[in-house]
């Protein structure tokens, strides 16, 4: 006992772990007394709904995993088989299907939240780059995931999103032939996709494991934004978050359970329910909605870029959109260093406030809307428009910071919560 | 509240987004919305609603006088029709109605036997090659899904089945295609299948184009949906639970939260 504390629990049992292995101690510090700001509002609830999500997604993808044959001749009729002979396969398969969309629509609503409330602002730039890797390693996972069905859209969906490699300058047919393990999505394929969506959401597992354990360093942040002073600003974990978080759970649970039971397609496409076929292109292929966004941007870039007065081509305009869509992601890991004002929460900064809600949100419904239609007049427009807005949000910033002038902050959690309704009703 | 309304409006507004996603393209009129007792297979407010069980036996027969010549099931099961009401007798009959290929036996030998309820429904064809070249090259589609795998579902396959006419002024028709007002493209290599008096129903029910047509099409959206009903029922039962345990939660919140507030 020279490095854990005595433990003092009822239990003898409990007791005898707990002095050998001091799990019941840590899990008491950190979600039964750890102090959280009393002041979150319902956009806290979205990180844990994002683990029990996750967690949903794993256990009802190892069923399904038990009963899919990964192979192209049987996949798809694998998962037909899940759903019309295994005990409650469908389910279980409407379950994983919509879970990945749910997966999204609660990440989507968790990473606004933390640019709204200036979350990624220091300490927390670690905390926020995990973040950042989990979103990327969600879409490779869900990206990989759609193509097991091996029906059209999985088909076709693989083929154009492992074609964008090819773009790269000398490496990318290699790459892209690395990927497909041949000339075509094929068998090879479909094999090494099953199994690293196998493998990626443990690693995505473990990298929550590093997001949540650095959000118990720094603490969380709040609405206001500003550093919890003392006992009076927070509250211990259990009860009032548990309590909180089930209530917010439930709710969410409704919402995931009109999905999954009653329209358990709405999110998907029909040409998925026709197996793949090499030489049969659907009229137009669409990624999952969740990607829409980000095949926006890709398709938005229509033009090369050359070197003025020349006909030199210095990126064609695949290469430019690639390195657009990547650049949408990539510019998420320099936020906390783009934004200049070290004033954390929106409430108080009346031109960030507004350019969230005026120019990325937008931009993100713009860009989801164009993505989703075919390449044509008015929708690449659109997506242009969406694409520059989305962009300028985050290039912005630095001047943003330094024109603004924030309202001033407040003591602390404490005041303007117990002091009435100031600050709250905002 | 006010956030949750927010909440709420933003959850609304991402999926009326969603759902505009394009589907199929083509110049084909949006087919006319019919009246299915089961509400249509991707209906989301049709919570209580379930198949028209005489409908669908009646589809059943449309499918085996008439589309079973050249589109395979290969999905079902001779078995799943007890599902639709047919005695495990009547399962046995029409199943034993086809010869099967099966084999090889124990002298290596492929054979013919009467079916199985176990068997799948038998395929027209021997292989895919085989349909396709019976068929202008190109092999009729499995109807095992297709109600899902079509746009607009049973009103898109009760449109295309009601849907042939003569081909306007001036429409080029390829030899071997048809004229369909809601096929995408309009030239569809099936000619006609339905017609007038076509089946003869068992029970009494005249059977027109139009009648065929939604009987065959409430038999296939169960094909494609077998587990339609049990899927709303047991949603029926979450959502009543969540609602109450949403409640339960929600006042312990308040009560516990009334202390520090």
């Amino acid at each position: 006992m020279a490095h854990a504390p005595q433990s003092n629990f009822e239990n003898p049992v409990v007791n005898w772990i707990d002095q050998r292995l001091p799990i019941f101690t840590m899990m008491n510090k950190e979600y039964g007394s750890f102090p959280t700001p009393r002041n979150f509002n319902y956009f806290w609830n979205f990180g844990a709904l994002a683990m029990f999500v996750l967690v949903t997604m794993i256990v009802s993808g190892i069923f399904l995993a038990m009963h899919y044959t990964n192979n192209t001749l049987y996949a798809f009729d694998s998962v037909e088989r899940i759903m019309r002979d295994v005990n409650w396969g469908w389910m279980i398969r409407y379950i994983h299907a919509n879970g990945a969309s749910m997966f999204f629509i609660v990440v989507y609503i968790h990473i606004f939240r933390g640019i709204y409330y200036g979350s990624y602002k220091a300490p927390r730039e670690l905390l926020w780059i995990f973040g950042v890797i989990i979103l990327l390693l969600m879409m490779g996972t869900a990206f990989m995931g759609y193509v097991l069905p091996w029906g059209q859209m999985s088909f076709w969906g693989a083929t154009v999103i492992t074609n964008l490699f090819s773009a790269i300058p000398v490496v990318g047919e290699s790459i892209v032939t690395l990927l497909w393990g041949g000339f075509s999505v094929d068998n090879p394929t479909l094999n090494r996709f099953f199994a690293l969506h196998y493998l990626l959401p443990f690693v995505l597992l473990a990298v929550v494991v590093l997001h949540v354990a650095a959000l118990h360093i720094t603490g969380s942040n709040n609405p206001l934004g500003v550093e919890p002073k003392g006992p009076q600003d927070t509250l211990p974990f259990h009860p009032y978050y548990t309590t909180k978080d089930i209530f917010g759970l439930t709710v969410f649970l409704i919402f995931f359970a009109s999905f999954v039971f009653f329209a358990p397609n709405l999110l998907g496409h029909p040409d998925n329910y026709i197996p793949a076929d090499p030489l049969v292109t659907p009229a137009h292929i669409v990624p999952e909605w969740y990607f829409l966004p980000f095949y926006a941007i890709l398709r938005s870039i229509t033009f090369a870029i050359s070197l003025p007065f020349t006909d030199v081509v210095l990126i064609p305009a695949k290469l430019g959109g690639v390195l657009a869509m990547f650049g949408s992601i990539a510019i998420l890991f320099v936020l906390p260093w783009l934004d200049s004002s070290p004033v954390r929460s929106a409430r108080f900064r009346p031109i960030f406030k507004w350019w969230v809600l005026l120019c990325l949100v937008p931009a993100f419904f713009m860009l989801g809307y164009a993505g989703g239609k075919p390449a044509e007049q008015p929708y690449v427009l659109i997506g242009q428009l969406g694409t520059v807005m989305y962009f300028a949000f985050f290039l912005l910033l630095p001047i943003i910071g330094r024109i603004e002038k924030p309202l001033p902050l407040p003591a602390s959690i404490a005041n303007p919560v117990l002091g009435g309704n100031a600050a709250t009703a905002k | 509240m006010r956030r949750l309304r927010t909440l709420i409006a933003a959850g609304a507004m991402t999926i009326a987004g969603l759902t505009s996603t394009a589907l199929a393209a083509g110049d084909a009129p949006l087919p006319p919305a019919q009246t299915w007792a089961h509400g249509g297979v991707n209906s989301f407010l049709s919570f209580f609603k379930g198949y028209d069980y005489a409908s669908v036996q009646r589809g059943f027969q449309v499918y085996k006088e008439v589309c079973s010549a050249c589109h395979s099931m290969h999905l079902l099961s001779y078995r799943n029709l007890h599902d639709i009401g047919f005695t495990e007798a009547e399962v046995k009959a029409i199943a034993a109605a086809q010869e099967i290929n099966d084999g090889p036996n124990d002298q290596g030998e492929m054979f013919t036997r009467p079916g199985l309820p176990s068997d799948r429904f038998k395929n027209p064809f021997p292989n895919k090659q085989a349909a396709a070249a019976a068929n202008g090259g190109k092999a009729p589609p499995d109807l095992s899904l297709i109600v899902k795998a079509r746009a607009h579902h049973e009103d898109y396959i009760h449109a295309l089945l009601t849907g042939y006419t003569d081909a306007p002024a001036g429409f080029e028709l390829s030899p071997g295609a048809n004229y369909n007002k809601y096929f995408p493209g309009h030239a569809i290599a099936m000619a006609q299948p339905l017609y007038d008096s076509g089946v003869t129903y068992t029970d009494g029910t005249a059977a027109t184009i139009d009648q065929q047509a939604k009987d065959v099409t409430n038999f296939l959206a169960w094909a494609a949906e077998p587990k339609l009903e049990e899927r709303r029922r047991v949603g029926m039962m979450v959502i009543l639970f969540l609602v109450f345990f949403a409640g339960i939660m929600y006042a312990a919140k308040r009560r516990l939260w009334s202390e520090v507030h």
